[in-house]
């Protein structure tokens, strides 16, 4: 049990450290319409009339749906999370310092930073702020490392720590009370069992599920905990974000290929009972096989969850575009619908991952099974 | 042409739809002949399931 909770952390670690990719990707199309959901916030709070309700509207969804670098729980309160950057030194403070304005100036040990416009990356920049951009609009300025804490990360730190009180408290409890869980942990229990019984030993077998066990663990609580997370009204959308996912697809690829059995790249490379020019043939589509299952694992998990709350966002925003009480209250039943919806998609998902990974473990441990 | 993304993206639902129709069919066709192996089929329909939605959104998210 022990052990379990060591890999759920170390697993953690790994997707801090994705948060790079993670803030990058998102920034993507969303700083310059965070800094318009700022501008929305901060001049909704003078003029409503000054931004048109539709607008108004896409900028609340893209703060639900994009990564930013502080934590807006609700109206008020807001916390700026602190940038890292990495620049021949460290440099960490805090995202207030680039203001609610776009383009503002951080000065941080005599270098300056600031946010573009486009993509929201990190820029070093001189003490006026300026970014030069090239012909194609591509900005030129130089990028620190950016090791920043976003929402995202700081979500998902939050969901390690809880899902470490959670079984850890679950394990403690049985070793005092002889084998009987009590406390939160206890409804996981029965979680714990199916998987091991209905996903891990089906796929890979008495003799060796136990080694997969601590991953298919993790990554099943960890997508249906990060994917509830993301239905609830703080707005941290994890796994809509492709450098998350693509993390942990990529850990499941690691695990096949370094825990492989020569079975396995025999059936790949040099598959048995098939004519030798066949053989040639479909080693290199075997060898691309091994690529494209994880990638179809990152971008089921994706698309599911983005699209899910894009829709989920969109018909919530309809509920205000509406001006009688009809179409709003149709709206909302709607939207009620799809969240019990997201709710199942959001296990579910869990569930594909993991069934998925288990299956591909089980055709790396797979020994040699007389076909 | 930018309507024929949407008309792509209508094509895209076809296929899933199909797809996932008839699974949900030969499952229900299944269960009817041997309720027993409910969990099972249950089981095999949505991991079926899964792995087409998740053609369609990559293809979705293409087009």
């Amino acid at each position: 049990m022990f052990k379990k909770t060591l890999f759920f952390i170390t697993l953690i670690a790994l997707f801090s450290i994705q948060n790079i990719s993670a803030q990058h990707h998102e920034s993507n199309n969303s700083e310059n319409t965070h800094t318009e959901s700022q501008d929305a916030h901060a001049s909704s709070k003078h003029d409503t009339k000054k931004l048109s309700l539709k607008e108004q509207i896409k900028a609340d969804i893209n703060h639900h749906l994009l990564d930013s670098h502080s934590f807006h729980v609700w109206g008020p309160i807001d916390f700026p999370l602190p940038i890292i950057l990495w620049d021949k030194g460290i440099h960490f403070f805090s995202s207030s310092k680039f203001g609610h304005h776009a383009n503002e100036v951080a000065e941080s040990n005599g270098s300056y930073y600031a946010i573009s416009h486009h993509n929201g990356h990190i820029y070093k920049t001189d003490a006026a702020g300026v970014i030069n951009h090239n012909e194609k609009g591509l900005e030129t300025n130089e990028k620190p490392l950016d090791l920043s804490i976003t929402k995202s990360v700081a979500m998902i730190i939050i969901t390690g720590l809880i899902m470490f009180l959670l079984f850890g408290g679950l394990a403690k409890s049985y070793a005092k009370n002889g084998g009987i869980g009590k406390g939160a942990g206890r409804f996981l229990e029965p979680i714990v069992l199916y998987i091991r019984d209905e996903i891990a030993i089906p796929n890979i077998g008495e003799k060796y599920y136990k080694k997969y066990m601590n991953y298919l663990l993790t990554v099943f609580f960890f997508v249906w905990f990060v994917n509830l997370f993301g239905l609830t009204p703080i707005g941290v959308n994890i796994t809509g974000n492709i450098a998350i996912t693509f993390s942990l697809a990529i850990l499941t690829y690691i695990i096949t290929t370094f825990t492989a059995k020569k079975d396995y790249w025999k059936h790949i490379f040099w598959m048995p009972g098939v004519p030798v020019p066949m053989k040639i043939i479909l080693a290199p589509i075997e060898l691309l096989g091994t690529f494209i299952k994880p990638f179809a694992l990152m971008i089921r998990l994706y698309a599911n969850m983005k699209a899910g709350h894009v829709v989920l966002m969109s018909i919530i925003g309809l509920m205000f575009i509406f001006k009688g009480w009809l179409g709003s209250s149709l709206s909302f039943g709607l939207a009620f619908g799809l969240s019990i919806l997201e709710l199942l998609v959001a296990a579910l998902q869990a569930y594909i991952f993991t069934v998925l990974s288990a299956l591909y473990f089980g055709s790396a441990a797979e020994e040699h099974a007389d076909h | 042409m930018n309507g024929l993304n949407f008309v792509g993206a209508g094509l895209i639902v076809i296929g899933v739809g199909i797809g996932i129709g008839r699974i949900g069919g030969s499952a229900m066709d299944a269960i009817a002949r041997q309720p027993e192996a409910t969990g099972k089929i249950q089981t095999a329909m949505l991991i079926a399931a899964a792995l087409i939605e998740g053609i369609g959104f990559a293809a979705l998210f293409a087009a």
